[in-house]
């Protein structure tokens, strides 16, 4: 019960937030919103996958990834590779010159299915491949940058860089990737219809189930040892190293698991919009995800929800009214954010409400009541 | 005969794309020379670079426009002109960006990286409203177009060869200001150890300012070699972006020399590829090289042996 309450759920505090965001996303929306709007929210939640790993691997681990994109892409296009080989049944495709393949491989006088595409004729595959094709692609980067001691700003250029070619490669690739356009015209998982209001539905509480999951997961990580350990190594890495860990190997790891996470929101996102196209991949979209991280505040996953709904929901707003206006709000975002609330919404929150909130919920509570700051020191204390 | 081209064609096409090359050479020779001085030497990353050229593109184009409405007589030879006057635009932006959000941020090499990507934003929005969405060109004076041909099947373009010039021009400047002069001085001075450079009485603020102004004005000249090889819209710069920084970063950060040789092993291997891949391809190649090279040698090409 004690483990449940304060390293899955982050204790009184934790547990609340978490509370909130859970009734928000399974209650509040799904009450007010009709379905299409709600599958916006729903697409914006896919978003939050990406900036809670953010969270993760750049607020915790301080190592700041410009290729988040590249997984989320990953897992997207595993799962839009089976709904689309699904979708192109021999009746379906009768009218083209080679039935039973993907309609963009038979424009690209493509006669055969390629290999790397038989696989993900089976559902059980897809998903494993959800999980391992992006871990593995981030180990290996992983692997050669960490263990060669590449960090920072580095690492940074360099995840960029991989966006780009991946970029370039889905682009230049058509016949086998869909092109520019992606992969379209996704219609059924296992013969279920996604594109009905009752499927969307269902998909956007699975995406919301897995969300909250994903965060207690990260809870429970965060506040491991092994937690601790990212903390020590993003502030003195050379002092965790002297200590006798191996700071690459945590690296490595957090870098699968932020990759996981992503593809995780990746193929939620092919589900709910029913396409995955380049332009989920690149370098734009991957920086804009790390803004989602930052608006939040870059040390909370909760916050990170927050941010992604915020931002995605201003765009969505300005981008359809006023597309020109956007371009400036967004780069006034990145600078004032970095400027001025350099711990995004969770930062606000921290300064401004919790010293209210805090004796609020202690009186509720019935315990003595005591300003938030004697709390916090009597508990490190206690830690000691 | 070699995937049926005579030597003799062999000859023209390594003669041409590698001139092709060369002109890809010098728009990120001129790029990475004005990054290599902002990240290479003060650290900072700066996303908003490449707009510092399409800020010294569009200030070609705009003198050309200008020169042709008003002193058609003087076309010949506004383009020395215009070159100078990107370099100073560029130089003056980059001064005011410097005072009002890079000097905030050096102790947060990450946050430059996303504050420098808004600012790219912003200006990107601001080229789209002044000069339209759609791609320009300025009117080239007469003598940059057309081309040399030394043999019968080679074919050099003129403006190829004006570009070539003005970065050897330009990267020797940078290099005898650097290396040579009382500023340079100053600048590697507080690049190795700031506060030991303040204490022997060099004002490192001032310093970094105007480094990193002359680092984007630099960019601004690279603006203008830019407009003779290809046309202007409000995103050309950021296409450039990352090559440059892997441009950087491959050359060995803190190494001017070693930026030369990597933007010339770079744009050559680019435009030879191309020409036996699709576009697409010859450039994955180019980046996928770059990347396990960077792997197997993370500090780059050249090292710089600074103590730290």
């Amino acid at each position: 019960m004690y483990t449940l309450y304060e390293r899955w759920l982050g204790g009184r505090q934790g547990a609340i937030g978490l509370l909130i965001l859970a009734l928000l996303i399974f209650a509040v929306m799904p009450a007010t919103l009709d379905v299409f709007r709600l599958n916006l929210v729903g697409k914006y939640l896919t978003y939050a996958f990406v900036a809670v790993s953010l969270v993760m691997l750049w607020g915790h681990a301080g190592v700041l990834s410009l290729g988040q994109g590249v997984f989320f892409g990953l897992g997207g296009y595993c799962m839009a590779m089976f709904l689309k080989l699904e979708a192109s049944d021999l009746i379906s495709t009768a009218r083209q010159t080679t039935p039973g393949i993907p309609d963009f491989m038979d424009w690209n006088q493509i006669t055969s299915l390629p290999a790397f595409w038989q696989p993900f004729h089976s559902l059980t595959f897809t998903i494993i491949a959800i999980f391992v094709v992006p871990a593995v692609f981030a180990y290996v980067i992983g692997a050669a940058m960490f263990k060669r001691r590449v960090g920072g700003v580095y690492f940074a250029i360099i995840t960029q860089a991989i966006a780009a070619i991946l970029t370039i490669l889905i682009v230049g690739q058509q016949g086998y990737t869909g092109g520019t356009n992606g992969i379209t015209n996704l219609k059924t998982l296992l013969g279920w219809n996604i594109n009905t209001n009752s499927a969307k539905y269902l998909l956007y509480y699975v995406n919301g189930a897995l969300l909250v999951g994903v965060i207690m997961i990260c809870r429970y990580i965060v506040t491991s040892k092994f937690g601790r350990l990212l903390l020590a190594m993003r502030d003195k890495e050379d002092r965790v190293r002297f200590s006798g860990y191996d700071v690459s190997n945590f690296k490595i790891f957090v870098f699968c698991f932020a990759a996981i996470i992503s593809a995780i929101g990746g193929a939620m996102f092919t589900l709910q919009v029913g396409f995955m196209s380049p332009s989920f991949v690149g370098i734009v979209p991957s920086i804009e995800m790390v803004i989602l991280a930052a608006v939040g505040g870059r040390m909370s996953l909760i916050g990170a929800v927050y941010g992604a709904l915020l931002v995605n929901y201003g765009k969505t707003v300005f981008s359809e009214s006023f597309p020109q206006l956007w371009l400036f709000l967004m780069g006034g975002l990145f600078i004032g954010v970095v400027l001025f609330f350099p711990n995004g919404l969770a930062g606000l929150y921290q300064t401004y409400a919790k010293p209210y909130v805090d004796p609020m919920l202690d009186k509720m509570s019935g315990k003595r009541s005591a300003s938030s700051r004697i709390q916090v020191g009597e508990k490190e204390r206690a830690v000691k | 005969m070699l995937l049926g081209y005579s030597f003799s064609d062999w000859g023209s096409i390594l003669a041409m794309q590698g001139f092709a090359g060369l002109s890809l050479f010098s728009v990120l020779l001129l790029m990475a020379l004005g990054l290599a001085i902002i990240f290479g030497q003060m650290g900072v990353i700066n996303m908003a670079h490449g707009e510092f050229m399409t800020i010294g593109a569009y200030t070609i184009y705009v003198t050309s426009k200008l020169t042709e409405q008003y002193f058609p007589a003087f076309m010949p030879y506004y383009f020395v002109v215009a070159i100078l006057a990107a370099f100073i635009i560029a130089f003056a932006v980059g001064y005011a960006v410097e005072f009002l959000l890079i000097r905030r941020l050096y102790k947060r090499p990450l946050d430059t990286l996303l504050a420098t990507w808004g600012l790219s934003l912003i200006m990107q929005q601001v080229f789209r409203s002044i000069f339209g969405g759609r791609e320009v060109s300025p009117t080239l004076p007469q003598w940059l177009m057309g081309s040399w041909s030394p043999t019968a099947t080679i074919d050099i373009p003129i403006n190829g060869l004006f570009v070539m010039a003005l970065t050897i021009v330009v990267t020797t400047a940078v290099l005898l200001s650097l290396y040579k002069s009382r500023w340079g001085l100053k600048v590697r001075a507080t690049t190795q150890n700031r506060s030991m450079a303040g204490a022997v009485g060099i004002n490192t603020k001032k310093i970094d300012r105007i480094t990193f102004a002359v680092g984007c004005g630099v960019a601004g000249i690279a603006g203008a070699a830019f407009t003779t090889i290809a046309s202007t819209g409000p995103t050309s710069g950021s296409q450039y972006i990352v090559d440059t920084f892997l441009v950087v970063v491959f050359g060995g950060a803190a190494s001017l020399l070693g930026t030369i040789a990597s933007a010339f092993s770079i744009a050559q291997a680019q435009a030879i590829l191309t020409f036996f891949m699709t576009n697409a391809m010859g450039k994955v190649a180019t980046l996928l090289t770059i990347i396990v090279i960077l792997m197997l040698r993370p500090e780059g090409l050249f090292t710089s042996k600074i103590r730290k």
